[in-house]
């Protein structure tokens, strides 16, 4: 038997033993990227060296190629198309910049489109003035590695995402970097995939952005500045831990936005000046613990329809609000966190604050009945209501408290 | 005139009580930034206390200086000056003397600080601009209210209830219509209520001015259209000029016929 499967192995190392390479550059007998995949077989290797090479819809399919770079060669596809088209299992693209992708209204023109695809890395690639950078559908057990893409998207409608995911599942996005596109990440009918140590950052809509996406990871990430940091809609399963949400701020700008959601885990994040840290709308079952919210505009808004959402052990750090809450309790629960803006004591020295502490403020309440009133934001009048509703609480929800205020910051 | 507000100005800056306004706002910028560490938050700090103290101490001291003036008054009134400029002169000595304590007094802490290298600093000149458009406001409705009150507790008592409405009761007020009609397109009136009210005019004007204004949504997006707009601030300016010139045209039209 053991002999069996060593030949086994053997017969199918052959194709790999028997591999060429074929060498591009502009002045060699290969000179054209569309050439050399031509006269490529399975299992060749194309090695594309330092040039320039105005090219658009190279296709490669049904072979496993590996293609490399060679101090960033540039794929110019002059606003004309997608670069490369890829149909086949087993390939690699390493070392690239593809730019010049031009918008387009009829086709997703992207610089790396993959579909039908299995076992395949896109690695170490530049991607600069696209539409979309990497486009995947229909794909699984891929790896997307240390890509750095930029664009400079004006407006949503004339722009693409970075990377682009579609009814793919088992993939690993990881230390990329994206600027100035649409949505950072796209994910949709995406399962499984692990999105750890990206950076987006000034993208137009969404840094990463899920829909109908499940069981999913990301980890570690970096959102700067976008219009909304993160966008999970209609999925279930996320695990969500150790990112920085940081300055996703204007009028309509988000660090986390939640829409339809269940089952999922936020840990070790940290929201860092957001106007809106989490917006929560129709979640259920969500466990937000130990997360850091510091100096945001809200930090947690919850609208409608949410269900047995759980705070613990989170610090709440100088946010204008706290907390704003629409509708019933829903069995959603704070507990056991820390809020800076807590003026109560602990007389048996347990680290527990003995009055329980309500993040809900009377004109968080207000502004969320009539939004024209946070035009009185910092005003005296609102500085004494807000005082006197502490005191003794009427108007905001007398449930919603949390009965088990930390007196210390938590380290976590 | 200007002889009367030379010496009104030169009485007030002997006077201890300018100095223990100056070493107040002295003391607090240096707080503030001791504490703080950062030049925004300490603006932010500081808006709410300019927009409560520097009414309330326009206020107080407007009318204390006339009714302890009076007597000088009455003797300048027996000279050959005209009445409106022996008041006006008193009133601009005031004014003058109490912003130029607020002036030195936050200036001195934040410039040491290195307030010019940094891009707070149109904030901070917003800050001080308003600041003296409140003293000046509220110095000469102090002025109007000690000169329609012969009974000084009674003067006193009007010129903190004034201080208190439009400090307080105005934004409470305001608040209770826009929760009372809330059915209706409101930002409009809201940009309307926020003119008339001086104190609200320059929470806002500062507000804008902060980052923070990305909290305001979509009222706050209206609020900053209009006064992102030159008609804007020339509107909400003018506003604030004829807030100090229709009490000073009152002080004259007053002051002309009073009997004293």
């Amino acid at each position: 038997m053991e002999r069996f499967l060593i030949f086994l192995s053997l017969l199918l190392f052959i194709p790999t033993l028997e591999a060429k390479e074929i060498v591009v550059c502009p002045g060699c007998e290969v000179s054209s990227i569309k050439q050399a995949v031509d006269l490529a077989n399975n299992g060749d290797t194309i090695r594309i060296q330092k040039g320039l090479y105005k090219e658009h819809d190279i296709e490669i399919i049904g072979k496993s190629l590996t293609i490399i770079g060679e101090n960033y060669p540039v794929i110019d596809a002059e606003m004309e198309g997608t670069a490369f088209r890829i149909k086949a299992d087993n390939f690699s693209i390493e070392g690239l910049h593809i730019k010049n992708i031009g918008t387009s209204h009829t086709s997703d023109d992207a610089a790396i489109l993959v579909s039908r695809s299995k076992n395949f890395s896109i690695k170490n690639n530049r991607l600069s003035n696209i539409f979309f950078g990497i486009l995947l559908e229909r794909s699984s057990e891929g790896d997307i590695t240390g890509n750095k893409i930029r664009s400079k998207a004006r407006s949503q409608a004339n722009s693409g995402n970075g990377i682009h995911i579609w009814n793919s599942k088992d993939l690993t996005i990881e230390n990329n970097d994206i600027q100035g596109v649409r949505d950072g990440i796209y994910l949709e009918f995406a399962n499984q995939c692990d999105i750890i140590n990206n950076i987006c950052r000034e993208n137009l809509r969404y840094g990463l952005h899920f829909m109908f996406s499940d069981h999913n990871k990301y980890l570690e990430n970096l959102f700067e500045n976008n219009g909304a940091g993160v966008a999970v809609m209609y999925s279930k399963f996320i695990e969500m831990e150790r990112n920085l949400f940081r300055k996703n701020w204007g009028s309509a700008s988000y660090g986390l936005l939640l829409k339809e959601i269940t089952d999922a885990t936020l840990k070790h994040n940290v929201f860092e000046d957001n106007t809106i840290a989490i917006s929560a709308d129709n979640t259920n079952r969500i466990d937000y613990i130990e997360n850091d919210f510091l100096s945001n505009g809200y930090a947690v808004r919850i609208r409608g329809a949410c269900y047995n959402n759980v705070f613990k052990r989170n610090n709440f750090l100088a946010n204008s609000f706290d907390v704003a809450y629409t509708g019933n309790i829903n069995e959603n629960e704070f507990l056991g966190n820390y809020w800076s803006e807590y003026t109560g004591y602990d007389l048996n020295k347990d680290g527990i604050g003995d009055v329980p502490f309500r993040p809900v403020k009377l004109f968080s309440y207000l502004v969320n009945k009539t939004p024209e009133a946070i035009i009185l934001l910092r005003s005296t009048f609102i500085g004494l209501l807000d005082f006197s509703e502490k005191v003794s609480p009427i108007f905001t929800p007398a449930e919603l408290t949390d009965s088990q205020p930390l007196m210390q910051k938590i380290k976590w | 005139m200007f002889k009367i507000f030379k010496y009104s100005f030169f009485d007030l800056t002997r006077s201890s009580w300018s100095y223990v306004y100056f070493l107040f706002y002295l003391l607090l910028g240096m707080v503030l930034l001791f504490l703080n560490n950062d030049l925004n938050t300490a603006v932010i700090t500081l808006m709410n206390v300019i927009i409560m103290l520097v009414p309330l101490i326009g206020t107080i001291f407007g009318v204390m200086y006339y009714y302890n003036s009076r007597e000088f008054t009455e003797l300048l009134l027996a000279q050959p000056v005209k009445r409106s400029s022996i008041f006006l002169g008193q009133y601009f000595g005031v004014a003058i003397s109490l912003s130029i304590s607020l002036v030195l007094g936050l200036g001195i802490p934040f410039a040491a600080y290195g307030l010019f290298k940094s891009p707070a600093i149109w904030d901070f000149v917003m800050l001080l601009v308003t600041g003296l458009f409140l003293t000046l406001i509220f110095s000469a409705l102090a002025f109007n209210i000690a000169l329609s009150n012969e009974n000084k507790i009674k003067g006193f008592g009007y010129a903190i209830l004034l201080w208190l409405f439009l400090a307080v009761i105005y934004d409470g007020l305001f608040l209770l219509s826009l929760v009372y009609f809330q059915e209706y397109p409101l930002d409009k009136f809201s940009l309307v209520a926020t003119m008339f009210n001086p104190i609200d005019l320059s929470r806002i004007l500062i507000l804008l001015k902060l980052d923070i204004s990305a909290l305001l949504s979509y009222t706050g997006a209206v609020f900053k259209q209009f006064f992102g707009t030159s008609f804007g601030s020339i509107a909400s300016i003018s506003m604030l000029v004829l807030w100090v010139v229709l009490p000073l045209l009152r002080i004259a039209y007053v002051v002309r016929k009073k009997d004293f």
